[in-house]
């Protein structure tokens, strides 16, 4: 996708410094005017290095933040100085206001052509403000704006040249390189947002791989520049000798330190992850000590009471197995159907002395009638604790699409449902009338096998 | 005579222990193994018929003394005892050819129940993990989803087999289900097997999911 998009770019670009050429050639010709190869060098470079810095800074189509808005040549007067051009040029760019104004007035200086430059941007350029959707920068190809501003300055360059001014091939290819690279380097890295506003959208952060490449391509680009800046000049060959030099130093002092360097770097890991393994132990040790430790203590004083003994075994077990699933916190309030009925069932566990097994199927959130729900689940395992002849008592939990079915089963004498008392409030009025005022109902009757089966069912609530 | 002979593997040397007392005299123990390798190789020379087997042992936990096992030509039936609530561990045991799982938390005489019809080619299935099945087949497979066997009737239980599951997640005895579904107790089994059967052989994202994430827990 970038491979394509890169091609694109260099297909405009040639395009682009063609048509350029071929008209300067074409008015040439006609005689109108009379330019030598000197002046069509630096335009054909100048009209590329322009292209190619465009090109750069469009914003890929990948990039979610900026494709919107985009951030193409602007104005903004919110930060101006005269009328913007600077500001918004070095947002566009990247780089510090400061350093546009600066090349503006040393443009001034050097032969007021970028006086021309900064009004021509004045009238021509849109306005944008340096908030919102501005302020997000688009991601760039490095290597065009490398070449951008390389070609830009070498156009300015050789221009220079050609009016006269004696500039050597010594000065004007390092500093193309050097424009190049430098451009790079002072580009702001993205890894902080352009402007502090807070409403702003975070620009997309650089990452660190694209960072290094930017930081590396300018490095080369710079030092490439001292190279052939040294080479013209005729250095070169004592810079290599002291640049051998400094290489041998390093490799011999690399040598030595390096397993220091690599010992000290190891053991700040090994501490690091020594530090989180202590913090897990002492959370560990401390949570144990609070549930399991005291329960084996508990269990150690009433060693003669067999009963209390499974009771307080049980519930030690279904703490821990909570705080191993991470299902629900040790100390908070449930949150799901499944987690409020396992509290349920541990209540009566603990208040009656029974062993409950629960099967739970699914999960529901909360509402008022799984409340209701709850509440005679309760009541239905509290019966089955009383009268279930100390057997254990079996639930089974479904709840699906909407449905919520709760079973609660006990394996005692059974009772004859039509024989209960109507004084029996427990039954008659939390169980039965409970379920039908919230819209459900109960069915309590014989279980099969001996025993008593109470069925709670709330289906669906209709529009939901 | 027709006994089955039964081998025990659990990493709780205490908990073999009881085990062994509670089923020496009804049944024939031929030994008793704490880890991974030890087992596989009591399983080859001992050959018992039923291994009770731990899921949670370090080393690989029960899976991994099945695969081995079954890689070494055992044909032992294996009934999965776990103290865990992880369905995921559960489901992976079953997958890889377990006949049927019960908590540690089952009655002394249940226990040596279930072994005596995993050896007759039941499937026992405790109340969780019934509870567990009709979680991983709730609602209906996801079309093409990751693979699938492509076979609708082995991505999804019948409603028939749902309510015996329903009602074994109840704690419901299989003579119990016979009469409340006015069925025979053979058909019951015949159901739970089929189950089974679907258990190990279903592709459903939801049992793949469970054997991929399904890790092993060292101690």
């Amino acid at each position: 996708m970038r491979r394509a998009e890169r091609v694109d770019a260099v297909s405009v670009v040639a395009g682009l410094a063609l048509l350029a050429l071929g008209s300067l050639l074409l008015v040439s010709s006609t005689g109108g005017a009379t330019f030598s190869a000197a002046v069509l060098g630096p335009a054909v470079a100048a009209t590329l290095g322009a292209i190619l810095l465009t090109a750069g800074l469009q914003p890929r189509p990948d990039d979610p933040v900026d494709a919107p808005s985009g951030t193409g040549l602007h104005r903004d007067p919110e930060r101006r100085w005269l009328g913007g051009v600077c500001a918004g040029l070095a947002e566009t760019l990247g780089v510090e206001p400061a350093i546009v104004r600066i090349a503006f007035a040393l443009g001034v200086i050097l032969g007021g052509l970028s006086v021309g430059l900064y009004a021509l941007g004045w009238v021509l350029l849109p306005v944008r403000r340096s908030d919102g959707a501005a302020a997000s920068r688009p991601a760039r190809s490095i290597l065009a704006v490398a070449f951008g501003v390389s070609l830009l300055a070498l156009a300015t360059l050789l221009a220079i040249r050609e009016t006269g001014l004696w500039i050597g091939d010594a000065v004007v290819w390092p500093a193309a390189l050097v424009a190049g690279g430098a451009a790079l380097l002072w580009r702001r890295s993205r890894t902080e947002p352009a402007i502090a506003t807070p409403a702003a959208p975070r620009p997309r952060r650089e990452t660190r791989r694209e960072t290094v490449s930017r930081t590396g391509v300018g490095v080369a680009l710079v030092i490439a520049a001292a190279l052939v800046f040294l080479e013209f000049t005729g250095v070169l060959g004592a810079a290599r000798d002291a640049l051998v030099a400094a290489f041998v130093a390093a490799a011999v002092l690399g040598v030595i330190f390096a397993p220091t360097i690599v010992r000290l770097v190891r053991s700040r890991d090994t501490e690091r992850a020594e530090r989180i393994r202590n913090q897990e132990r002492a959370e560990m040790a401390a949570h144990l000590h609070d549930s399991v430790l005291q329960t084996l203590a508990l269990l150690q004083q009433r060693a003669d009471d067999p009963r209390a003994v499974t009771q307080l075994a049980r519930h030690q077990e279904r703490e821990l197995r909570r705080w191993l699933s991470g299902r629900t916190p040790i100390d908070g309030a449930p949150r799901t159907l499944a987690a409020a009925l396992e509290a349920t069932v541990e209540d009566v566990e603990r208040d009656h002395h029974v062993d409950v097994d629960l099967v739970m199927v699914g999960d529901a959130e909360l509402t008022p009638r799984t409340d209701a729900l709850l509440g005679a689940a309760r009541e239905a395992l509290v019966n089955a604790a009383r009268h279930g002849g100390g057997g254990p008592v079996a639930v089974y939990a479904e709840a699906q699409d909407g449905r919520v079915e709760v079973d609660v089963r006990d394996r005692g004498p059974g009772f004859d449902p039509d024989a209960i008392p109507a004084d029996r409030h427990g039954v008659r009025e939390s169980i039965l009338g409970r379920m039908a005022r919230h819209g459900g109902r109960a069915t309590i009757g014989p279980a099969p096998g001996g025993g008593t089966e109470v069925e709670l069912v709330l289906e669906p609530e209709a529009g939901t | 005579m027709n006994e089955p002979t039964v081998a025990i593997v659990d990493d709780h040397a205490l908990w073999r222990t009881g085990v062994r007392a509670e089923l020496e005299g009804a049944f024939a123990v031929v030994g008793d193994a704490g880890t991974v390798d030890d087992a596989v190789e009591l399983i080859v020379q001992a050959h018992p018929d039923v291994v009770l087997l731990d899921v949670h042992m370090p080393g690989g936990g029960g899976v991994e003394v099945l695969r081995r096992a079954r890689a070494a030509g055992s044909p032992a039936t294996f009934l999965a005892l776990s103290v865990s609530d992880a369905a995921e561990d559960v489901i992976a045991v079953i997958r890889a050819g377990a006949r049927g799982y019960v908590t540690k938390a089952i009655a002394p005489g249940e226990l040596g129940d279930a072994v005596r019809r995993v050896h007759e080619g039941d499937a026992v299935f405790s109340p969780r993990l019934a509870g567990f099945v009709l979680d991983a087949f709730a609602g209906a497979p996801r079309p093409g989803a990751s693979g699938g066997t492509g076979d609708p009737e082995l991505d999804q239980l019948t409603p028939r087999e749902r309510e015996v599951l329903r009602l074994l997640a109840r704690g419901y005895l299989y003579k119990e289900i016979a009469h409340r579904l006015k069925i025979s107790p053979k058909t019951v089994e015949a159901h739970v097997s089929a189950v089974l059967r679907k258990l190990q052989l279903s592709n459903r994202h939801e049992l793949s999911r469970w054997a991929a994430q399904h890790r092993v827990i060292d101690p």
